[in-house]
């Protein structure tokens, strides 16, 4: 099982890198969403503050439902899905290894980025602690489900728009308590409850989700 | 055709498009008839209310309709379900047909909800618990009808639905409960539906009335709808051509 795990993961990063503007496109997409909203709703830093979490995590949120489109598509269009599938190895071992795949590819570079977009944000140093916590315990069950939203909209013609929304109502709760963590460490509030609750979420989701995607991937494939 | 009737029995899409056609007409008088009554005891008989005079009388409307998006979906996610488990593809038509009755029930919870809320709270919109997690509900719905009829094979549209309905049944207490922290967090709870004052025997009756209304419709509506679904799926069965033909030879 381990070893399945490793493989696709591996494979997968192979090929991001050999596509490397590609995989950076969710990165620069989550970059430029952030800096339209200073553009939108004015320059004032007090409003920009107040709003630094919310933009952060819905701009993350949606860099990844825009990226994680592609995560079955190329496979699928070439027939080495199929094969994966039809290999006799649990089809959740390999939604769980394409989903880490792609959090290591998009998910972790825009952790990586959040910071320095919050700065831009005039976000306090214990706020953009708790966003990068956060972010880093939040993006791999944005991941893991928009993987859920690849596989049940493999194929179709407006699979895009379809998978965000499908995809969204279900990553509300991680948003509420991302973006709340960011809010309550602003406040100088204990963030804790945030925390352990977006904990929650990742093992639930992470334990989940791989399995329904594998579900999803068999209906897909049939 | 005297067959015993055992559970599985109107799994056939035939013998349920029959079951549907005997009940269908009973089921819209009776929601025509409920929805009268309904209506005449909410609007004349009911009193007045003390606080909140005439406004309040679209609880008759807006109550039932909030009850019903919730267990239309549940109902909506068991028959996805059961038909994706049995291989039933009468259930799955179900479920197809329930989605957007739920979805207008969950639109009219919320749009009588907008209308309420003016007059009593100064607001359309308030982003309280239940209209959030309702809103959401509504994003839900639409996400099923979206995917169902996106793809065009329909038993992989019915296995995926059946996956995303069940997989939304259960995240729907999770967004509930973490919509309503995240409401107390920002803000404390300034308004509560449930300190209203005691209901009127009248009023609880037009209630009554109005659900059991919607229940008919509901029925009436989803069954036939899913008597249309099924006269599409099955064009090329016997039966629905033995139909066709009886009643082009009717005058």
């Amino acid at each position: 099982m381990g070893t399945v795990f490793l493989a696709v993961y591996l494979r997968d990063l192979r090929l991001a890198l050999r596509r490397r503007v590609e995989a950076l496109l969710p990165v620069v997409f989550f970059v430029v969403a952030i800096s339209l909203f200073p553009l939108g709703v004015g320059p004032e830093p007090q409003i920009l503050r107040q709003m630094a979490a919310g933009i952060v995590w819905v701009s993350a949120l949606l860099a990844t439902m825009l990226s994680v489109t592609s995560l079955y598509a190329s496979d699928h269009a070439d027939g080495s899905l199929e094969q994966m599938i039809l290999s006799g190895h649990p089809g959740s071992v390999i939604a769980g290894a394409k989903a880490a795949a792609h959090w290591t590819v998009t998910g972790a570079p825009l952790v990586l980025a959040a910071p320095l977009l919050g700065l831009l944000l005039d976000m306090s140093p214990q706020a953009l602690a708790a966003l990068l916590a956060s972010l880093l315990l939040g993006t791999p069950i944005l991941s893991l489900l928009g993987g859920m939203g690849a596989a049940l909209t493999l194929g179709l013609r407006s699979a895009g728009v379809l998978l965000i929304l499908l995809i969204v109502p279900l990553s509300i709760p991680a948003l509420i308590f991302g973006a709340g963590a960011v809010s309550a460490a602003e406040a100088g509030l204990s963030t804790a409850g945030h925390f352990s609750l977006l904990g929650a979420l990742l093992i639930m989701t992470t334990l989940c989700a791989p399995i329904a995607t594998s579900f999803a991937l068999r209906i897909a494939l049939e | 055709m005297n067959r015993p009737t055992r559970w599985t029995t109107f799994a056939a899409p035939s013998r349920f498009f029959g079951l549907a056609a005997a009940l269908n007409p009973w089921l819209w008088a009776l929601a025509v008839a409920l929805t009268l009554a309904g209506l005449y005891v909410g609007f004349f008989v009911a009193p007045t209310d003390a606080t909140q005079s005439e406004a309040y009388r679209i609880i008759f409307i807006h109550v039932p309709a909030a009850w019903m998006s919730m267990l239309l979906y549940l109902a909506m996610a068991f028959w996805a379900g059961l038909g994706w488990a049995l291989n039933a593809r009468m259930a799955s038509t179900l479920a197809r047909a329930i989605a957007p009755t739920g979805a207008l029930f969950t639109f009219i919870a919320l749009w009588t909800g907008a209308f309420w809320g003016k007059p009593t709270w100064g607001t359309w919109w308030a982003w309280d618990a239940r209209m959030t997690s309702e809103l959401i509900l509504l994003f839900l719905y639409l996400g099923y009808i979206a995917l169902v009829t996106s793809i065009d094979d329909m038993v992989r549209g019915d296995k995926a639905g059946a996956l995303l309905a069940i997989v939304g049944a259960v995240n729907v207490p999770i967004i509930y409960f973490s919509v309503r922290w995240w409401n107390t967090l920002h803000q404390g709870a300034t308004i509560s539906l449930t300190a209203a004052p005691k209901m009127a025997q009248t009023m609880l009756l037009a209630m009554l009335l109005m659900t059991f209304a919607f229940w008919a419709y509901a029925f009436a509506v989803v069954f036939t709808r899913a008597q249309a679904l099924a006269l599409e799926r099955e064009r090329d069965a016997d039966w629905v051509r033995e139909l066709a033909q009886t009643s082009r030879e009717l005058p």
